[in-house]
């Protein structure tokens, strides 16, 4: 089985998120970049694979050289080699494009059900579609046999589960595996991807369908209004009137 | 020209997100000078829509779309769009519709705004605002293609009535055996409880509840509440509660009227997941958890003592209201 994993560089979960350039450009200053939550769950799951099913597994960035630290981290997990596709995402389709070009090699191509910096929630559906390829979202539970998957995806007020075949590209999310399953790499992981092949290739051109043109903050927040304990009716009252909630 | 919507059902029924993306659809129509035209799969009825702005309704019957598919859904949609030749196509942001639509994005060659919270700011440039990082930003995205999909947040426009009247006309799109590529084996629902995706009211416990068998009382507030239950990430980590309750910025997006955090401390995560919840209320021991400052309500106390009270409490204001 070839793997391929899809790795989004994003701002740490805890980063205060600021802009630039009269509010169009995300202020990296002083934020610390991770592997982005959904795609850290689909990679152990792939290291699941490689492990009890045996498979290469490669993961890929679109993105400048800013993000080699991102992909050098998912190496020390264990991948066996990376690739970066030399460009600035702009959109979700540019990226979902990018990805076409080298996806076409592998069976499984397993990305997160979203980024957690533009929650597009569009590259898999859209790599999946320009490959022509299956495709599941909110995935939650994956079991590969030969050339057939089962995956089980979560839905509104439950989950289902789907049976179908490679090429296949998963929107995968925690369930995949368990918070629990996340390695941290080690020193010996670190020190062997230093020494893991990372590719650099260059993009193709691309139509721009979005482009975000400028960024707001929300409304700062009122001040809160606090009910002492022994008087909830006071805030059932308030509920009912004031906020009229219930 | 016409905008085209797509009003889900489920078993059969619309459901209110249906009705809020038609709402949304009208205003769209309204500053493009379209009308506006939905599309149901296996709805048992379609008056409703009428009332929300719909002028046609495009009825799909096909027994091969009993279970949501989201090829061949998407497939149904694009011939919806070329036959009404739709400029701007409008969904929701259920589970479904998300994973439907980036396949029609592509398959109508659509630049694609997810999270979308209002009506476009302009059509020419057409420019919507939609939610990033998480709910802690927004960002004006401009789509510059010839057919837009806009994906419409929940709870973000409401409901609004226009009266009309609609037209139906069954529709029979042409499905090919690839849209079946995939098949669903076995659907897994829980039945007579509300959903976070569709509730009004989340009632959400944290780690402060000290242990899985203390959520009666949380079930029992969300119960007079007719609201959903949820929780936070450590919670369903430690197997307190299940995943499909994990609500934040790696779990599920809450975005209700109300929604009530009982023993949760307000981190940076779960906060961003949250916001975009209209009203918060928080009951917390700690005055100085970081909850207090993201609120609009709160109680300062422990929540074995509140909780229970609070219940009683709404029990009497929902007899005395019924
Ligand atoms: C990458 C990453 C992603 C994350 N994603 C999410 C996410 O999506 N969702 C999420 O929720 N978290 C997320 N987290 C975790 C987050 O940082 C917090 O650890 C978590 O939200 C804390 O959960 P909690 O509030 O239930 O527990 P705690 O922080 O332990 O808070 C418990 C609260 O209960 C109060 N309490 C205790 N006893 C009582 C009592 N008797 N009555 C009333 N109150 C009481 C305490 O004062 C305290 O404020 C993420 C973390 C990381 C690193």
């Amino acid at each position: 089985m070839k793997i391929l994993v899809c790795i989004s560089h994003v701002p740490d979960t805890t980063s205060k998120i600021n802009f630039t350039d009269g509010d169009t450009k995300f202020d990296t200053n002083g934020v610390q970049f991770v592997i982005n939550p959904n795609d850290e769950f689909g990679l152990t799951r792939a290291m699941w694979f490689k492990e009890k099913q045996g498979a290469s597994v490669t993961v890929v960035n679109v993105g400048g050289p800013e993000t080699e630290p991102t992909l050098r981290k998912a190496l020390a997990i264990g991948a066996d080699e990376a690739i970066r596709i030399n460009a600035t995402p702009t959109d979700g389709y540019f990226v979902a494009k990018q990805l076409a070009e080298v996806a076409k090699d592998y069976n499984l191509i397993i990305a997160g059900r979203e980024s957690i910096d533009y929650n597009g929630g569009m590259v898999p559906g859209m790599l999946a579609t320009l490959i022509d390829a299956n495709y599941v979202n909110n995935c939650i539970g994956l079991e590969v046999e030969g050339e057939t998957a089962t995956a089980v995806r979560e839905i509104d007020g439950g989950k289902e589960t789907l049976k179908t075949t490679f090429p296949l590209v998963i929107g995968g999310q925690k369930g995949l595996v368990e918070e629990s399953d996340l390695k941290i790499p080690n020193m010996r992981g670190i020190m062997m991807a230093r020494k893991k092949t990372l590719n650099i290739t260059e993009p193709v051109s691309g139509d721009v369908a979005t482009k975000a043109v400028f960024f707001e903050k929300p409304a700062p927040k009122g001040a809160i209004k606090l009910i002492s304990p022994d008087n909830l009716d006071e805030l059932v009252d308030l509920l009912h009137n004031e906020a009229k909630v219930i | 020209m016409s905008v085209l919507v797509y009003t889900e059902t489920e078993n059969g029924k619309l459901k209110k997100t249906a009705l809020e993306v038609a709402s949304y659809a009208k205003g769209v129509a309204d500053m493009l000078g379209a009308t506006v035209t939905a599309v149901t799969v296996n709805a048992e009825s379609t008056n409703e829509l009428s009332k929300y702005g719909v002028d046609k309704v495009l009825t799909v019957k096909n027994d091969k779309l009993g279970n949501f598919n989201a090829k061949a859904y998407a497939d149904v949609l694009k011939q919806a769009a070329q036959k009404e030749n739709s400029k701007v196509v409008i969904v929701s942001s259920s589970a479904n519709a998300k994973f439907m639509a980036p396949i029609l994005a592509i398959n109508l060659n659509a630049g694609y705004a997810s999270n979308v919270v209002a009506l476009p700011e302009s059509d020419s440039p057409f420019k919507v605002k939609r939610t990033a990082f998480t709910n802690k930003a927004f960002n004006i995205t401009e789509i510059s293609s010839e057919v837009k999909l806009i994906g419409l947040s929940k709870n973000a426009y409401g409901l609004k009535e226009n009266n009309g009247a609609a037209t139906e006309e069954s529709f029979s799109p042409e499905l090919n055996e690839a849209d079946f590529s995939t098949e669903v084996t076995n659907v897994d629902k829980v039945t007579g409880k509300v959903t976070i995706a569709d509730a009004e009211i989340v009632v959400s416990g944290g780690r402060g509840l000290k242990g899985p068998e203390n959520w009666e009382m949380i079930e029992e507030l969300a119960d007079v509440l007719g609201a959903a239950t949820a929780c936070s990430k450590p919670v369903s980590d430690m197997g307190w509660r299940p995943h499909s309750e994990h609500v934040g910025q790696t779990g599920k997006p809450v975005a209700a009227n109300l929604y009530v955090a009982v023993g949760i401390s307000g981190a940076i995560q779960h906060l961003a997941g949250i916001n975009a919840s209209k009203v918060k209320l928080v009951i917390n021991n700690d005055a100085e958890a970081p909850f207090f400052k993201a609120a609009d309500y709160g109680v300062v106390g422990d929540a074995f003592e509140v909780v229970p009270q609070l219940i009683e409490k709404l029990k009497e204001f929902k007899a005395n209201n019924a």
